[in-house]
Parts: C-alpha cells; sequence; structure tokens
C-alpha cells in the first residue's frame, strides 16, 4: 500500500506485478493495447504487452523471460537482457511493482 | 491540415466554478460562473458517454472543487462503466468524511491533492483559507487508505518557491506516488496577479537545481514532474501538447475548450454541448480547427525544426503577451519579442521590491473571488 522507501531493483528471483492503479486494456476506437496510469496513457509494442501480461504476481522474472524466449524462439540471454531493462524502467516509473 | 485528425485521449471537466479556496492563480476563467450555470448530472453523463465513444480515455474530474457536485459518485460511476480512467483534481477541503471511500467504491483511478504552501501558514495565505493545510492532509491520508494512488500539486510562485524541498519531504511522507512541482502558468487569475507571483531568477535556477537533485534521489521511489517556468524558458511547452490535439476541456456551463485559458482569445468562438455533439465540435468547430496541425503557423513556427514538438507553444501566451493568437510563443528564443519575457520579469521584481518597501498590510494579490467578478455575457 505504502510507496516504497528504497528504489525496487529488478532480480530473476522477484515477481512483478502490475499496481491496482495500472490497467491494461483494448481500445476499441484505436484498435490498440493501452496502458492507463495515472495522468498518463502509454501505447506498448507487442513484446512490452507481453511481458507486462505476464507480470502477474506470481511467476518470475525468471520464468517470465524463459516463457517469452520459447515464444519467441529467441536466445533466452537477450531476451534476459531486454526483459530486465524494461522491467527496471517500469518500476522506476511506479508502473510495476516488485 | 498537415496531418489527419485524431481522437482525443484526454478530457478536463471543469464541473464547477465554485471553490472553497480563494488562490490567487486560479485556472478559472476571471469571469466565473454561478452555480446555476453548471450542467446537470444527467448532461454530464451524456456528455461523458460521447467522451468514451469519441475515443477518450482519461478524464480529469475538477473545478473550481469537484468535490461540491453532490453527483460526483454518479459521474465517476458512469465513467468507469466505459472503462474511462477517471483523475480527481482536488483542493481537499470540506470533503466529508467517508466520500473518497464512496468515491474510491464507484471506480475513482487517481486523486490529484493541490497543496499551496509546505507550511501550513503558506497554504493558509495561499489559499484564503484558515485550517485549510490539516484538512488536505487528512485528505491526503483518506485517499491512501482507500487504496488509491495520490499525485501532489503544488503550483509555485515567488512566495512558495523557498519551500520546493520541503513539498518534497511532505509528498513523500503522505505516501504519494507522484509530485508536480508546477510553476505558475501565467494566465486567469495568474495573469492578473503576475507582478505578485512572479518569482526572482535565481530562485528559479536554485529550484530546477533541487527538483533535478531529487528526481534522480528519489528514482523509483516517487516521480516528480516539473511544469518549466515560461518565463525563464528557451523553448515553449508543447501546451497541451499542440492545440486540440488530443486533449480538450469543458467549461461548467458545457463549453467545449482546446484548453482552460481558450476563451481569453477573443476572435474564437466555442460551442456547447447540447447544442452541438460532442464529436460535431471536435471534429467541425472553427475554433477547435484554427490552430490544429502546422499549417496556421507564421515564422518562426513554420520552417522551425520543432515546429512538431512544441506546436508553436500556448496559444494563450501569444495572445496575451504578443497579442496575436497565431504568433510563436514569446516563451521560445526564437520569438522576435522573446525579450518581453524578461522585461515582464523585471517589472514584476520592481513591483515586489516596491511591495516589500511600503508598510501595507494587504495581500499583494487579488484573490479569485466568485462575488467581485461580472456574470459572463452568456
Amino acid at each position: 500500500m505504502s510507496t516504497p522507501r528504497t528504489r525496487a531493483i529488478v532480480s530473476q528471483d522477484a515477481r512483478p506485478t502490475l499496481p491496482h492503479h495500472i490497467r491494461i486494456q483494448f481500445d476499441p476506437v484505436r484498435q490498440a493495447w493501452a496502458v492507463l496510469s495515472p495522468e498518463r496513457v502509454f501505447w506498448p509494442n507487442d513484446v512490452s504487452l507481453d511481458i507486462l501480461r505476464l507480470c502477474d504476481g506470481r511467476s518470475t522474472v525468471a520464468a517470465i523471460t524463459d516463457r517469452l524466449a520459447a515464444e519467441y524462439d529467441a536466445d533466452a540471454k537477450d531476451v534476459a537482457a531486454d526483459v530486465h531493462d524494461f522491467l527496471q524502467e517500469w518500476t522506476d516509473k511506479l508502473l510495476v511493482k516488485l | 491540415m498537415s496531418e489527419p485528425l485524431l481522437p482525443p485521449i484526454g478530457m478536463l471537466a471543469e464541473l464547477t466554478h465554485r471553490c472553497p479556496l480563494q488562490c490567487p492563480y486560479c485556472s478559472n476563467p476571471t469571469e466565473l460562473l454561478k452555480a446555476n450555470r453548471e450542467l446537470d448530472t444527467q448532461s454530464w453523463l451524456d456528455l461523458f458517454d460521447q467522451a468514451a465513444d469519441l475515443g477518450v480515455l482519461q478524464v480529469h474530474l475538477s473545478g473550481g472543487e469537484p468535490t461540491l457536485r453532490r453527483d460526483l459518485e454518479q459521474m465517476v460511476a458512469g465513467l468507469s462503466a466505459r472503462g474511462v480512467y477517471t483523475n480527481l483534481i482536488t483542493a481537499g477541503v470540506g470533503i466529508a468524511e467517508g466520500r473518497i471511500r464512496a468515491l474510491a467504491e464507484a471506480g475513482l483511478d487517481h486523486v490529484q491533492l493541490s497543496i499551496q504552501g509546505a507550511r501550513a501558514a503558506t497554504t493558509e495565505r495561499i489559499g484564503h483559507y484558515r485550517g485549510g493545510h490539516e484538512k488536505k492532509l487528512e485528505t491526503a491520508r483518506r485517499v491512501r487508505v482507500a487504496g488509491l494512488p495520490l499525485t501532489i500539486n503544488a503550483p509555485i510562485h515567488r512566495h512558495n518557491i523557498e519551500e520546493v524541498p520541503e513539498f518534497i519531504e511532505l509528498a513523500l511522507s503522505l505516501g504519494a506516488e507522484r509530485l508536480e512541482i508546477a510553476n505558475v502558468q501565467y494566465s486567469g487569475w495568474a495573469l492578473v496577479n503576475r507582478d505578485a507571483l512572479m518569482p526572482d531568477r535565481a530562485s528559479v535556477e536554485r529550484q530546477i537545481e533541487v527538483v533535478a537533485q531529487a528526481q534522480e534521489r528519489l528514482r523509483g521511489i516517487m516521480n516528480i514532474d516539473f511544469v518549466t517556468p515560461d518565463y525563464f524558458a528557451t523553448y515553449p511547452k508543447p501546451c497541451m501538447g499542440g492545440w486540440a490535439r488530443d486533449a480538450f476541456m469543458v467549461a461548467p456551463d458545457g463549453t467545449v475548450l482546446p484548453c482552460h485559458a481558450a476563451h481569453t482569445i477573443r476572435t474564437l468562438t466555442f460551442e456547447r454541448f447540447g447544442e452541438r455533439s460532442l464529436a460535431d465540435i471536435w471534429t467541425n468547430s472553427p475554433a477547435f480547427n484554427a490552430f490544429r496541425g502546422t499549417d496556421w503557423m507564421q515564422e518562426p513556427c513554420r520552417s522551425c525544426e520543432r515546429r512538431e514538438i512544441d506546436w508553436g507553444g500556448c496559444r494563450c501566451q501569444a495572445m496575451a503577451i504578443a497579442g496575436d493568437p497565431a504568433a510563436t510563443d514569446p516563451a521560445c528564443i526564437k520569438s522576435p519579442i522573446h525579450a518581453r519575457m524578461g522585461m515582464l520579469v523585471a517589472d514584476a521584481m520592481a513591483a515586489a521590491k516596491a511591495e516589500t518597501a511600503g508598510n501595507a498590510t494587504a495581500e499583494p494579490f487579488v484573490y479569485r473571488r466568485i462575488t467581485t467578478v461580472s456574470e459572463p455575457a452568456s
């Protein structure tokens, strides 16, 4: 509930989740997925959307990475770096909770 | 049009001009509307439905003080049912016990609470409301207890610019996710009170440094948005993200405007919701089309590489200072009258000096009051 007093750092065993007030929502007018947050709307690309959808509070960052690497048939190392950077950036903006 | 017309994303709904506070920089027009000119509940609900149909994803419920509308819960519920993200912009005084919880239950997504000073005495003096500070802190606590995210909005001017570091600590202590250090925009009441509110350059520069350091120190802890002071700027703000580009506002009587100060451009005529549909106004209103895109621009905007970054800056500021709503925002260093911004700052500093030298006990600014102004011509 309360704002974290220290910056959350993404680790492999963290279980990211979206805070209650961050919503992923399909916009029928623009035929696109939007992320709604206080005073801002984001239009994530397909990869970002896939990461955000896996932020369910149960899956670890490692598990999210494995699953995306399998889905995209991509090198796990590259995916791991992308997932890490994306989640750290969104965590820093308080859009993702660890 | 130089680019296709896109649907609007955001809508600012000024539900009422009534407010218990009297801040001398209020963004409401100096000609305030009384309660009997406000749209009724059903009209607002219809308007929100049309806004959702049109593509609006976020509605900012503002005023005046929006909680003075007793039908606010109904509006939040209506918006929430359409999946629209709702943001309550409140002064946080005079809100009945249980109201914040009721709004949260109706589906409210976020609260932005304004605080006029980091110190109680400053908040009381600027808002002209005794006991206001404590009430605001209590509202902040209720917002957190209701499980809602909180933004603290701190409007900055000469009389509180030294409190910026304390504002940062206050917002942290209240558990805010976000803090807006918002230098006052000189339109509406703030334009009337410009000489009494303008900070000096040294204070502005100190503030910029304090905010930059805090943004770094509080990364991942609290977001700090900085609304820059135009009169000290090099480039203008992309006001509203461009005139009628992805947002609009609605006045208490249903008048639909590209921004809250647009009525100061007297050559434009604005339509009211009810007489025309929202989609019709958004698409066809000559006032909305007047400064859309880049075709309306004069030099130096027209050939500027920043024309689709700044969108020419603020049309209302161009009107207020250059006397021409199609001029380059004088905040821009490329404006032929950019030097006038510095002269206006110098004028304000001279006024401040005279004020200090005098022994007047009255406040140097005109408080926002609904009774001191005439009814607008309809």
